[in-house]
């Protein structure tokens, strides 16, 4: 081959780069949300803003309809598929996604810790709920960096 | 035709590495900002544009500059800059680049610069800003890579690269144009304000870009086979005339302004000349830049007129003293001296920081990295046609 | 059939560049239209078509005065201090006559007036050189009059704080979490990277709430709809003298100063 050594020692390098996230990963993953599935049973007087299915597969367009509605329209109240008004909020939602609020008088704040048991060693037991299945997927938003954590906790 | 950037000289590598260190540092001192915050600049709530965005404006002239080869040629069959066009089209290709990249280490949330795609706003000039900054990219670097790719095929430039080349006329003037606009729109600043901002920014593009250009033509007769101006052709000197009157209109339109605020004594008006000219509240770190460009100018201007302009050494030197001019006028005073004094009648001085100045020199690095790969495929194409 | 790798770059170049493209204009409209749907305004909001407010001169002898008023409005909306002028992030503050309005220096005016504190905040003006300058509408009117800020779009260019020829704005040029004295959780701090300024209390108009600096003036910020010729506002800028700041400029500001009056000259 012409020029052999380079091109074979630059492809090597190549690969390397190539699969970095790969080796530097290997053998660590983040705790996931155990037992999904068990939480979305919730008690009938706790529903969230939509029905937990919905809310499972679109929280995030909905989240992003709430900014768009209340940040830019001047629209603070959000009335959803069964006649409930709620205000467009993030604290909406803070008030029971999140262990140390006073607000939270659901006490639903993990649901994978509630079900499952802080004991589960796969169960990710941070009770900003948000990051307990982001941290997992690795799809970070980045919502924290202005809005208060759940709890009312700061950095 | 790029592989012809990968084969040179020890010095073209040691150069090449000279550049991949620069860029390395400025990197670093990138990553540093990024995760802290633009308060690593010497930028502040006062003076919130500075040596970033006035390296962006300076390097808009020097990007719409390939304009003045461009015309002569394609548009008046001006045969003597044949040799000289695709050098001045890749220069600009090279300013553009390091333009768009002022922009992002600038910008507080470059992770978030689409949205100006995402969300446009048709009244926002930065809207049109980017807008013809990316397309004059994108018409250099076609029109340059083909018209090059076909002479060394040694077959004729394909038919629909004339009309990007009539476009990329008047989008030269609009570019730079649309740069003034940005400054010379905004209410509150009255050292900006003015309608003749446009006028002044394209007249010094057209002093400083061309002579950036030959400056970088006479090293290339040095360090390669290939000859952009032989002997007899005279087409530095046909650039030289027009850098020439550039120049002194520029100088004149300066003069005009000066002028203006001072004749007419009208303290917002005064204030800023006064900050750059003489200081301010006894603020003066702006004074000695502003008298060395105006020095570097005359002397530039005289250096040209006179037959020194033929002279092998002083031709170099006018052709700095005018760069350099332009270089401290529009990349360092014009765009910190927009904010004195403030909304508030204070002045509040700006000094850039060393993190910052190491960005700068990586953003600088990158554009003559660029340029350096550019030129080697433009002169290698040329040596290998000369064979 | 046949293609040459030359035909295939392009056709794949094509294809590529008509579905980001296509994909970019529907996004932005798959979110508009879906804010549409079930959302309102709440019955407590406080409405206007021109939010307007008047300062009362009279009210703001000494600095103690401006003290509280600056205070409330650092309290809930978390604004750092940063403890420098550069990095300095300030929604309401104050200033002497000179400096707050063109053209201000006069030797001769009387020293009580010359120190009197001038209360300056972005003055939402009803033609806005900000929401102009912004490339995203990250600083948008409001059909209220409000000029505000959406953190979520701005990309942290300045171009507005060039624009604003009162110098209202503030840039986020470091972390501001670890200088705010007391987070208030119920408002967003900001994150680095974007500007902000006063919004005229826009998150408390919408529960029916007056804007923190006027309930905690005493009477000294008078705030109202300059719209409704039964308003406070109304009454007092068409009635007395009042001054704007930089109105050759032709903003028009909506922040007006009730300077006219017996107490001071």
């Amino acid at each position: 081959m012409y020029k052999g050594g380079k091109i074979i020692a630059s492809l090597i390098i190549f690969v390397a780069f190539l699969t970095f996230p790969f080796f530097y990963n290997m053998g660590k993953a983040n705790a996931g949300p155990e037992n999904l599935a068990a939480n979305t049973k919730i008690t009938a007087n706790t529903q969230c803003v939509e029905p937990a299915s919905y809310m499972l597969a679109n929280h995030m367009q909905l989240l992003n309809q709430w900014r768009q509605a209340y940040v830019r329209d001047g629209l603070t109240e959000y009335t959803n598929s069964q006649g409930q008004t709620f205000k467009d909020n993030l604290n909406t939602c803070i008030q029971c996604h999140s262990t140390g609020a006073v607000s939270n008088t659901v006490g639903l704040s993990n649901p994978a810790v509630k079900n499952v048991g802080v004991s589960s060693s796969a169960v990710n037991t941070s009770d900003q709920f948000c990051v307990s299945c982001h941290n997992y997927a690795s799809v970070e938003p980045t919502c924290w960096s202005c809005h208060s954590e759940p709890g009312g906790a700061t950095k | 035709m790029l592989e012809k950037a990968l084969t040179g000289s020890k010095k073209y590598w040691a150069w090449i590495i000279f550049l991949l260190i620069v860029i390395a540092v400025g990197f670093m001192a990138y990553l540093r900002q990024f995760s802290y915050g633009l308060g690593l600049t010497g930028m502040s709530r006062d003076v919130s544009w500075g040596l970033y965005i006035a390296q962006f404006t300076f390097l808009v002239g020097v990007a719409a500059s390939a304009v003045m080869l461009v015309t002569p040629y394609y548009l008046h069959d001006f045969k003597k800059f044949g040799k000289m066009v695709i050098f001045g089209e890749f220069l600009a290709v090279s300013a553009v680049i390091m333009c768009i990249l002022f922009i992002f280490v600038d910008v507080g949330q470059p992770m978030r610069i689409l949205n100006v795609l995402l969300y446009p706003q048709l009244h926002s000039v930065m809207f049109y800003d980017m807008c013809v900054l990316c397309g004059y990219l994108a018409i250099n670097i076609v029109v340059g890579w083909t018209s090059l790719g076909a002479e060394r095929k040694g077959i004729p430039t394909p038919k629909w690269v004339k009309p990007l080349i009539y476009l990329s006329v008047p989008w030269a003037f609009s570019i730079h144009t649309v740069t003034a606009f940005l400054y010379a729109g905004l209410p509150g600043r009255h050292f900006w304000l003015t309608a003749i901002m446009a006028a002044r920014f394209l007249a010094s593009a057209f002093a400083a870009g061309p002579s950036l250009l030959i400056v970088l033509l006479l090293i290339v007769r040095k360090v390669s086979d290939f000859d952009p101006d032989p002997p007899g052709v005279g087409a530095i000197q046909s650039l030289v005339k027009i850098i020439r009157y550039a120049m002194i209109a520029n100088v004149f339109f300066y003069i005009c302004e000066v002028f203006t605020a001072f004749y007419s004594s009208i303290p917002d008006e005064m204030a800023a000349f006064k900050y750059v000219f003489v200081g301010l509240d006894g603020h003066t770190s702006l004074v000695p830049f502003m008298w060395t460009a105006t020095f570097l100018a005359f002397l530039g201007i005289a250096l040209l007129v006179f037959p020194t302009r033929k002279n092998k050494v002083l031709l170099p030197i006018a052709l700095l003293s005018i760069f350099f001019a332009n270089w401290i006028d529009k990349g360092v005073v014009l765009i910190i001296a927009g904010f004195v004094p403030n909304s508030f009648d204070r002045v509040t001085e700006y000094f850039p920081t060393s993190n910052e100045i190491s960005i700068v020199l990586g953003v600088y690095a990158i554009g003559f990295l660029l340029l350096t790969v550019l030129y080697k495929v433009a002169i290698s194409v040329r040596e290998e046609k000369a064979q | 059939m046949s293609i040459n790798r030359r035909q295939f770059l392009k056709r794949a170049g094509i294809v590529t560049a008509l579905g980001i493209g296509g994909s970019i204009g529907l996004h932005g409209k798959i979110v508009e239209a879906a804010a549409e749907a079930g959302y309102k305004t709440s019955s407590q909001a406080l409405n206007a078509k021109h939010w307007a407010m008047v300062v009362d001169m009279s009210k703001f002898k000494s600095e103690d005065d401006f003290k509280k008023v600056a205070q409330s409005c650092v309290n809930i909306h978390n604004i750092p201090d940063f403890g420098n002028p550069k990095d300095e992030i300030k929604w309401i503050w104050e200033d002497d006559y000179e400096h707050t309005f063109s053209g201000g220096d006069n030797e001769y005016l009387t020293d009580s007036f010359k120190e009197l504190p001038f209360v300056v905040m972005c003055n939402h003006c009803e033609n806005p050189p900000c929401v102009k300058a912004c490339p995203t509408g990250a600083t948008f009117k409001k059909p209220d009059g409000i000029v505000d800020m959406d953190y979520h779009r701005c990309i942290g260019c300045r171009f507005c704080m060039g624009a604003c020829p009162f110098g209202a704005r503030s840039f986020n040029y470091r972390d501001p979490r670890p200088f705010i004295k007391q987070i208030n959780p119920d408002f967003p701090t900001r994150t680095p990277g974007v500007v902000e300024k006063c919004t005229f209390c826009v998150e408390r108009l919408a529960v029916g709430q007056m804007p923190a600096c006027v309930e905690a003036s005493n009477g000294g910020l008078i705030f109202g709809d300059l719209d409704d010729p039964k308003s406070e506002v109304r009454k007092i800028v068409s009635t007395k003298y009042t001054i704007r700041r930089k109105t050759d400029l032709g903003t028009q500001p909506s922040v007006y100063y009730l300077v006219g009056g017996g107490d001071h000259a």
